[in-house]
């Protein structure tokens, strides 16, 4: 299952913030967002959730074999997770009333004992939201990613405030997501641990359009790093 | 089916539980109300008389000033946090998202406000006929507030200072929620043609409020 983003044009507050956009998500394969600031980088991500409406251009999922699988909003939002900038955590619900109201607003009451466990938050389940500290915030936002098992995560700045373990931690979960067929697009600086076919790399200019680069460039640049760092 | 009522709870009982917990403002609503009706005798006088003739236009006038007290985060506090785009991206469609809001709004700040009108009735010698029928149009018509507030509260929640401006927006379109609500309560029947049209005028918002309300938050979202 992959989702396409075709000719995706975005036109905000004056200015052309992404201007005929075009990339594919595909299973198994971890996109990764990269940009100067202010080049769109959130927006897209918004964009692609369908949370900003785009102006051109349309979002499409395809099956296995290549069929389109229906257009509507409420299939789309079902088939991915969005985990922004901003956690939803509420300061005076403890962090397992916040895991509760998500999982019941994605109809997954059951999974909150694994979120907490798989995020490390075990020992604060009670504690208030407003008495956790910014990385612990953090991870109790990223917990939502365990709340239902979906196709496509879409995550922006995940690893930002965390610590050693936690940024270990989630890379681990974006790995894993991708090795059991889910697909990823992020913006993140954080070495995911793939193998270099499982990665594409995007980047977006401050004029709004989107370079792909395939899996094998990618691949050359980082040697190529690799050896200007030797 | 199920699963649109089982969401629609989730967020109705965590948005009774944050306004019963500390800070969420749950009772404050109702002192705002008690002090802004209780200062009406220090402003004209405590003339009985004169007292038991104003006395359920104050109450209402309280009713929709209180009402107006805690709309400006109705939908505020969720878009600051992120919760907003959570619901946005929840099989919950936006009319029954904003249908909640206003439910779990009306059972924290309309309903208390109802309980405490009596205490206020006494207070301003509301003649003992009156009080029925106001309790009645009070229940008929607080709804129609709390909905078109979320018009309201939808239309400016993006904004830094909405409170004000949504004030300005929301107020004058309770004017025929107030006139109604008044003639209702001084027709001495517990179901007048004012209470009707007051629950004509709930009725309408009914409809009308998720749907533009719903919108104004997709509009909204950046």
């Amino acid at each position: 299952m992959k989702l396409i983003a075709s000719d995706i044009t975005c036109f905000r507050g004056g200015r052309h913030v992404l201007e005929s956009v075009s990339l594919e998500l595909a299973s198994g394969v971890a996109s990764i967002l990269r940009g100067p600031n202010g080049s769109g980088k959130s927006t897209l991500l918004r964009v692609v959730a369908g949370l900003v409406d785009h102006q051109e251009g349309k979002l499409s999922w395809l099956d296995d074999e290549g069929r389109e699988i229906g257009e509507d909003d409420a299939l789309h939002t079902s088939l991915f997770h969005y985990v922004g900038h901003l956690d939803a955590v509420k300061p005076s619900l403890t962090v397992r009333e916040n895991l509760d109201f998500w999982a019941g607003l994605y109809g997954v009451p059951g999974d909150v004992e694994t979120a907490l466990q798989t995020l490390g938050l075990g020992a604060l389940a009670q504690v208030p939201g407003a008495f956790l500290s910014a990385g612990q915030k953090k991870r109790l936002g990223l917990a939502k990613l365990c709340l239902g098992t979906r196709p496509l995560w879409i995550l922006d700045e995940p690893s930002v405030s965390l610590d050693v373990e936690g940024v270990a931690l989630i890379a681990g979960l974006m790995k894993a997501h991708c090795e059991t067929g889910g697909s990823l697009l992020v913006t993140t600086h954080v070495d995911i641990g793939l193998k270099a076919e499982a990665l594409q790399s995007l980047r977006l200019s401050v004029q709004g359009t989107l370079k792909v680069e395939a899996p094998e460039n990618a691949q050359k640049e980082n040697a190529q790093k690799e050896s200007n760092n030797v | 089916m199920f699963e649109l009522f089982s969401t629609m709870t989730a967020l109705l009982r965590r948005d009774l539980t944050l306004s019963a917990r500390l800070g969420g403002g749950g009772l404050l609503a109702v002192i705002f109300f008690i002090i802004v009706v209780s200062m009406v005798p220090f402003g004209v006088g405590p003339e009985g008389a004169l007292l038991s003739k104003i006395a359920a236009g104050m109450i209402w006038v309280g009713v929709v000033l209180s009402m107006l007290l805690s709309l400006d985060r109705l939908f505020q506090a969720d878009f600051e946090d992120g919760t907003l785009d959570l619901l946005m991206l929840s099989s919950l469609p936006k009319g029954a998202l904003v249908l909640v809001k206003c439910t779990a709004h009306w059972l924290t700040t309309g309903l208390p406000l109802i309980v405490a009108s009596p205490i206020l009735a006494i207070l301003l010698q509301l003649p003992d006929g009156l009080l029925g029928p106001l309790l009645v149009g009070l229940l008929v018509g607080t709804p129609a507030m709390s909905l078109i507030g979320a018009i309201g509260a939808s239309l400016t929640v993006g904004l830094r200072r909405g409170g004000l401006l949504l004030s300005l927006l929301v107020l004058p379109l309770q004017v025929p929620v107030l006139i109604f609500g008044v003639a209702a309560a001084k027709s001495e029947a517990l179901w007048s043609p004012s209470h009707m049209l007051l629950a004509a005028v709930t009725l309408m918002t009914l409809v009308v409020s998720p749907l533009a309300s719903g919108a104004a938050l997709k509009l909204n979202m950046t």
